[in-house]
């Protein structure tokens, strides 16, 4: 097995592991916790696959920015333990009714990805320079995905409204 | 003996070893200049009695901290409150593995092929920096919290609150110099300032950037929590906020990282706005120096803004890097912006 396919390993155990933990155990400040080894780990993937503005964008803007918001509201709760019951709209069926949509949820993913056929760049290190490149995410951004990226942002701004009219609605 | 044990490698684990150390080194250095800074601006003498001038004391210091006990609080969460301190010296020593600090080398054709004087070679090396620097709040915020004390708590979250209001302007200044340099790599960064300018003022990104640098310096001191931004550990209010409840080495290791980031972020300024390396009359291999001499003159400024200036109030903080700082930033950014376009 070569250097790739260990970190592979390596990295994929640990982000499976995390997650699994992040819903697994009752400390909301430990799922935090977890859940940035998570991405950590999944940055860690992304520098496997020669992407390295991939991997350090994960980590400012997941690990970096929006986790430190996830522990500012932990903190300021002060929840040391999380609130032990399943919903009663889901009635006691709940655990295993959950359990199956993620499965299926799960295979969804799979089905579809294959469907899609994922595109194969090679392994020439000078394609992959080129792709993986600042300037040319930066270009296909501002070019081919221009639409999406600013749908993207105008969603992200009405959420944003969103939470301060709700935040606001008491005074 | 594997062939992965070659004189390059062994060369690049030597770097990382030096450098390491020197970080380390260079913490305990600051202690020092640090206090004796302090006692000539109070006009005192300061510690002499340890070592030539007191240049033994911060050794002395952290021998005695090795050997005092290492206490928790009963209801401090276990596990947190012993990663917090490593979390942040882990971040600190880390931001600085992709710093270049000279030219490359043989060692006077020891090596057969030149060694970088940079631990790690990343062509994404500012973003890389921003993103560890970003990780830096976690020691911090989980030590105020995992402490179980009101003191750590609001040390903790003043800190957390702190960081990410002053690491957006910190990253606007970051942006614009990457558009002046159009390169992501610190070492690209560096070389781009080379030449002079009427043959004596020298092309450092200083002189394109002017309220850049201000932005960076600003943002640097409050990403560090230095005074007069060192809300996290007002002891007047805070007794020593997020480290109150902390002892021994796991004290220290704050204590280190503190330095360590104060170092960083000198370090970073000098490749980013004051030509890194670049120098006058040194030779190549001596280009080392020029490096160490910005990175001392930055942070004696550091020192001697702390013991010159009273802390802001949090309130003023806020404002001042939300209504000022990061306004000024986002126009400086858009002014060099234009400029890059207009000028080609």
């Amino acid at each position: 097995m070569d250097l790739n396919s260990i970190g592979f390993f390596v990295f994929g155990a640990v982000a499976v592991l995390a997650s699994l933990g992040v819903i697994g155990q009752r400390n909301p400040m430990h799922s935090v916790m977890l859940l940035i080894v998570s991405f950590g780990a999944l940055a860690g993937l992304y520098i496997l696959l020669d992407a390295p503005f991939s991997a350090v964008t994960q980590i400012i803007i997941y690990a970096g920015a929006i986790m430190v918001l996830f522990l500012f509201v932990v903190m300021l709760l002060n929840a040391h333990t999380e609130a032990d019951s399943v919903p009663a709209i889901l009635g006691p069926r709940g655990m295993q009714i959950g359990a199956l949509l993620s499965i299926l949820l799960a295979g969804e993913i799979v089905w579809g990805l294959s469907r899609l056929g994922l595109t194969w760049f090679g392994n020439d290190p000078a394609t992959i320079a080129n792709i993986s490149s600042v300037s040319r995410i930066g270009l296909a951004i501002f070019t081919t995905h221009a639409f999406a990226f600013e749908v993207t942002s105008i969603l992200i701004l009405v959420s944003m409204v969103g939470a301060v009219v709700i935040a606001r609605r008491g005074h | 003996m594997p062939a992965f044990i070659n004189p390059t490698v062994v060369a690049h684990l030597v770097l990382i070893f030096v450098v390491m150390n020197m970080l380390v080194l260079s913490s305990a250095f600051m202690v020092w200049m640090e206090r004796k800074v302090c006692a000539y601006i109070q006009d005192r003498v300061g510690p002499n009695r340890v070592g030539y001038e007191g240049a033994l004391q911060p050794f002395a210091d952290v021998l005695k901290l090795l050997f005092k006990e290492e206490l928790r609080p009963k209801a401090a969460d276990a596990f947190l409150f012993a990663i917090a301190p490593i979390l942040s010296t882990v971040a600190a020593l880390a931001a600085f593995s992709v710093v270049p600090f000279g030219t490359e080398t043989t060692l006077f054709g020891l090596l057969s092929e030149p060694l970088r004087l940079e631990v790690a070679d990343v062509n994404v090396a500012v973003l890389v920096i921003f993103a560890i620097t970003s990780m830096g709040v976690y020691g911090i915020v989980l030590a105020g919290w995992s402490s179980n004390s009101k003191y750590s708590l609001l040390g903790g979250l003043r800190s957390s609150a702190q960081m990410i209001s002053y690491e957006l302007s910190y990253g606007l200044a970051l942006a614009s110099v990457v558009m002046l340099a159009g390169s992501l790599s610190l070492r690209e960064i560096v070389m781009n300032q080379s030449g002079y300018w009427f043959h004596v003022i020298p092309k450092w990104y200083l002189f394109l950037q002017p309220l850049g640098f201000l932005i960076y310096l600003t943002a640097g001191v409050a990403e560090t929590n230095r005074a007069p931004f060192d809300f996290p550990e007002a002891e007047q209010e805070l007794v020593a906020g997020y480290h109150t409840e902390y002892s021994s080495m796991s004290f220290g290791l704050f204590f280190l990282a503190e330095y360590v980031n104060m170092v960083t972020v000198s370090a970073v300024a000098t490749s980013l706005y004051l030509g890194g390396w670049l120098g006058p009359l040194l030779p190549d291999w001596l280009a080392w120096v020029w490096f160490m001499v910005k990175v001392l003159a930055i942070l004696f400024f550091y020192v001697w803004m702390r013991w010159t200036l009273p802390r802001y109030r949090y309130d003023q903080l806020m404002e001042f890097g939300w209504k000022w700082l990061l306004p000024a930033a986002v126009l400086n950014l858009v002014a060099t912006a234009a400029l890059v376009i207009w000028l080609g």
